[in-house]
């Protein structure tokens, strides 16, 4: 590729590169919608920085959360970042319907615009909402339900967050300055070589899921060795709960999964920036081989993101069923089966390639199979209930939308995973239908359960219990008629990602799919006000004591919201279920034997420093401006290598002060009134939980 | 010292093996008359010798260490070979049906 | 003992603070490494699919000056070697001299290597074998120049640690980066004879 001459120090940045100079000289609806959207981005900023400055509350951001390496904390960042890239996502989405009711004949996107739409909410969906959401989670919920006092390596979760963050950055600031890749979340090439998207937008595409996925292979080497490594004295693997096992398998396959999507972005840079023919078209270059190792991350990646959700609905299923989860055994082997199987069926995303019927038929054959495990959970998490003591709270609301949707996804997924029929149905609305029927019933259904059954552990108070109903009902009624609709399409023949369609008989279903996106906003809306609402309603909602939903695993021990050190001394663990057996016995809230000096680590800014520079960098590359790109790398590098020379890196916090802190809270918890079920959601439950008997 | 010079024997075993399976394999390709097939089975096999034998020598992977370290070794090849061994299957068969 | 045996030399009864306190990190870095291991892996895949992908331009037969190769294996195994004796001396000596000493034979060794494997490159380059002439030499170049990155920087950090030694002494945390350091570099070896196997006599064979 000959690359034209650059400006040495601004590469291939101009004032040309911003979407309002368009809109200015030519006004359409088409290019109001990208102003608006790229002004949203600044203006939000703006916001963020003047409530921030008003209030006062920078020196608390950076002390508390941007230098921290508590893992609650990052863990709830994760998700804060995750949420804010949703709010985009799903306008996104919302604006693709919005266009295609227009869409008969034309449109009022242009198709570049709309291209554009499709990658960045498929690339945002997979890698800045789902990734992060679960890894949010996972590292919030981990550590206290082994009865560990951190992650493994607290700094190096600070940094896979700022990786992350960075990544999101890029995708967020293509918005303004240049515009994305149009190529889909997969930016298949040769489409996407250099020779036929010469722009910048796929390079902030390769850039964001590098640098982001480096963050996520390190996020889940962290977790990985927090499991094996962090677990307290007798918290035997065996005795786990199933949240942690659906997170160690989750994390392992991070680690394996996500090289070959380092791999795969690193081999597209090289292509694009310096000429190689790994994919293209010429040279012997193979763009078959980008798919092939693409998928070899993206099939792991839709069980990476789904298995912490499969974690939360055994959690939760057993907790408002009190009762203990049933078939924990077949749950532990049926995660660790998929998580192996997961890695045997990534070729039935290209069935069509062109390789012969026995390649295809191995990989359909496996893609059915992994179907088995999870309907072995369907089952486990629907016996846990039967005769259980149900309560309808907002967790078990999105569990049996899962059940009913779920399955009904997956069931697709089946029909899919013959090849044959594949050949009939694949690039359709179909499969659209098929993979928002498991990624929303399963990921987003299972994280929001997930935030609602922990909200009142990381922040001491209980979520609008009314309000967040609505909102799961309204999730619900909106995927419904949202996706439901698409599989008729699809078999109508209305193929995936077009700008525009000439059948009038796909027009009426496309304004029920509108009706459909606009309850999930609605949805999103309620679930984003609830948290404002029941912030501003704290008082009332608190649960100080911890132990809201009368909970069965070590993160219910411990007040809410935890101390930073999570445990005032490390429990013994005996048995599965160890806080509910502990209650039963008639003995919680005891002080410990012992206590000793903790050992905590102290703040510190290396996260902010990488993560900044890593965006730097990945800006640089995109734009050509390799000064500041080879200033990034050294800056990297540096803080790398300055970190090592740096003593102290932890505070000893004494154990006279630890049992101080645990004779208040146990006074706290011997003072207030234990609730029954019954007064679950008044506010009378103050988190301290009378048990239901027998465990 | 009786341990340190265990150990000491260890390495030297190790760096003598790998530079003996090391040679061989250099040979079986310079030789004259050995047929290319039968050098690629050695070349791979010496290879994949030399490699127990570092895992061994080196990095004190083997019966003392933790089982979980063996497993995640074993894990890891499983998945490496997966991903490698599919490759080669599918890219394979679709370059058979390429012409 | 052999309860919390991790991979790697084991500090043991020699230093048993240090060693429990290694424990964590150094299974963390092994599992780093084998997510490496799959970048690898992929690498190696890639470049058997492409191998008759030359588009007419130079292969194995040109390319490759298997002396110079041969000097690299041995200066690779060498220099594993003498790492193996800077953490023997680590282990059982405690002190800073012999230690340094040992990392400095392997960082000539080590820094030796990617002098000859650049003027391979150069060779290369001067044969028309750049990366931007084939599906194959792309192939070529990111395999093996990914390694010779790996060596690179583990050069880097070799002088990192002599720098801590001469700073920090033979402390906990700086003998816990000689651990892993000694992972690395041991892993290296292994890829190496991947690559030697797979990539030169493979291709000469």
């Amino acid at each position: 590729m000959a690359r034209q001459a650059t400006d040495p120090i601004f590469g291939r940045l101009d004032w040309s590169v911003t979407p309002f100079d368009d809109f200015l000289a030519a006004p359409s609806i088409d290019e109001a919608v990208a102003s608006a959207a790229a002004a949203a981005v600044p203006l939000g900023a703006l916001a963020v920085i003047a409530v921030l400055t008003w209030k006062g509350l920078w020196g608390a951001l950076w002390r508390d959360w941007l230098t921290t390496a508590d893992h609650k904390r990052i863990g709830i960042m994760y998700i804060v970042l995750a949420g804010v890239m949703m709010l985009r996502a799903v306008a996104e989405g919302f604006v693709m319907r919005a266009h295609q009711v227009t869409a008969l004949d034309g449109g009022v996107l242009s198709s570049e615009h709309f291209a554009q739409l499709f990658s960045t909410h498929g690339t945002i969906m997979i890698f800045f909402v789902a990734t992060p959401l679960v890894t949010g989670l996972m590292n919030f919920a981990v550590p206290l339900q082994i009865g560990a006092r951190d992650v493994a390596f607290p700094v190096l979760n600070q940094v896979s967050l700022a990786l992350t963050a960075s990544g999101a950055g890029l995708v967020m600031i293509s918005l303004v300055i240049g515009q994305f890749g149009t190529g889909g979340w997969t930016m298949y090439p040769p489409y996407t070589s250099a020779t036929f998207s010469p722009g910048p937008g796929v390079d902030y595409w390769v850039w964001a899921i590098g640098i982001s996925g480096i963050g996520s292979t390190l996020a889940g080497l962290n977790i990985a060795v927090t499991i094996y490594k962090n677990r307290a004295p007798g918290m035997r693997f065996l005795r786990m709960p199933m949240f942690t096992w659906t997170a160690l398998c989750t994390s392992i396959m991070m680690i394996y999964a996500f090289p070959a999507l380092t791999v795969a972005t690193a081999m597209m840079a090289l292509d694009r920036t310096l000429g190689f023919h790994f994919f293209t078209n010429d040279l012997g270059g193979n763009m078959m081989q980008y798919a092939n190792i693409f998928w070899m991350f993206g099939h792991p990646e839709v069980y990476i993101v789904v298995l912490p959700a499969y974690g939360v609905f055994s959690e939760v299923s057993s907790t408002f069923s009190a009762k203990r989860l049933y078939g924990y055994n077949s749950l532990v082997i049926a995660t660790m089966a998929i998580a192996v199987i997961s890695f045997t069926v990534w070729l039935h995303h290209f069935f069509t390639m062109g390789q012969g019927a026995r390649v295809n038929a191995a990989f359909g054959i496996a893609t059915m199979i992994i179907a088995v495990p999870t309907g072995v959970k369907v089952y486990d998490w629907m016996a846990t209930m039967f005769r259980g003591r149900v309560r309808l709270s907002v967790p078990i609301i999105y569990l049996v939308g899962f059940f009913f949707l779920f399955v009904f996804g997956g069931l697709t997924g089946v029909v899919l995973a013959n090849p044959t029929i594949d050949y009939q149905i694949h690039n359709s609305q179909f499969l659209v239908g098929h993979f928002h029927n498991v990624l929303i019933p399963g990921v987003i259904f299972g994280v929001l359960a997930g935030i609602h059954y922990w909200f009142p552990k990381a922040f001491g108070f209980r979520l609008h219990e009314r309000t967040a109903r609505v909102g799961a009902c309204l999730w619900f009624a909106g995927f419904v008629f949202a996706f439901l609709p698409l599989y008729w399409l699809g078999l109508m023949g209305m193929p995936r990602r077009s700008a525009t369609y000439d059948n009038p008989a796909f027009e009426p279903v496309m304004w029920v799919t509108a009706g459909g996106a606009a309850i999930v906003v609605a949805a999103l809306g309620v679930t984003v006000w609830n948290f404002y609402a029941s912030t501003r309603d704290r008082a009332a909602l608190a649960c100080p004591v911890g132990d809201p939903w009368d909970g069965r695993s070590l993160e219910w021990s411990v007040p809410a919201p935890p101390p930073a050190y999570n445990f005032y001394a490390l429990p013994q663990v005996k048995s599965l279920d160890p806080w509910t057996i502990e209650k039963a016995e008639g003995a919680p809230y005891q002080p410990a034997d012992a206590y000793e000096d903790i050992e905590m680590p102290r703040p510190t800014s290396l996260g902010v420093v990488i993560g900044g520079a890593a965006f730097a960098m990945g800006f640089a590359v995109t734009w050509w401006v390799w000064w500041l790109a080879g200033v990034s790398l050294a800056v990297i590098a540096g803080a790398v290598i300055a970190r090592a020379f740096v003593q102290d890196t932890t505070r000893t916090i004494p154990a006279r002060e630890v049992e101080a802190a645990h004779q208040k809270v146990l006074q706290q918890a011997r003072q207030i009134r234990a609730v029954d079920r019954d007064d679950e959601i008044a506010p009378a439950n103050l988190g301290h939980a009378a048990p239901e008997v027998p465990a | 010292m009786t341990d340190a010079r265990a150990e000491m024997r260890r390495y030297a075993i190790g760096a003598i093996l790998s530079a003996v399976l090391t040679l061989a394999a250099f040979w079986v390709v310079l030789a004259d008359g050995v047929a290319r097939g039968t050098a690629l089975w050695i070349v791979g096999a010496a290879g994949v010798a030399q490699i127990a034998v570092q895992l061994r020598c080196f990095l004190h992977i083997g019966s003392a260490s933790k089982r979980e370290d063996l497993h995640l070794i074993l894990f890891s090849a499983l998945l490496a070979g997966l991903m490698i061994g599919g490759t080669i299957w599918i890219m394979t068969s679709l370059h058979g049906r390429m012409h | 003992m052999s309860g919390t045996a991790h991979p790697g030399l084991n500090l043991g009864a020699s230093d048993a603070r240090a060693h429990e306190r290694s424990e964590t990190p150094v299974f963390g870095f092994w599992v780093f490494l084998m997510s490496d291991l799959i970048i690898f892996g992929i690498l190696f895949a890639h470049y058997i699919v492409m191998t008759d992908a030359r588009a007419f331009g130079p292969g194995p037969a040109q390319l490759f000056d298997l002396k110079s190769v041969a000097a690299q294996t041995s200066l690779l195994l060498a220099s594993s070697y003498t790492y193996g004796m800077a953490s023997l001396a680590m282990k059982h000596r405690e002190r800073i001299r012999p230690v340094a000493l040992w990392l400095i034979v392997t960082a000539i060794l080590g820094a030796t290597f990617p002098g000859l494997e650049l003027r391979d490159f150069a060779n290369m380059i001067a044969e028309g074998g750049v990366p931007q002439r084939s599906g194959y030499l792309s192939a070529l170049w990111a395999l093996v120049g990914l390694h010779g990155l790996h060596v690179a920087v583990g050069l880097v950090w070799i002088a990192v640690m002599l720098a801590l030694l001469a700073v920090r002494g033979l402390s906990n945390r700086t003998k816990t980066r000689l651990l892993l350091l000694g992972l690395y570099w041991h892993f290296l070896d292994l890829i190496w004879i991947g690559i030697l196997s797979i990539v030169y006599l493979g291709g000469l064979a």
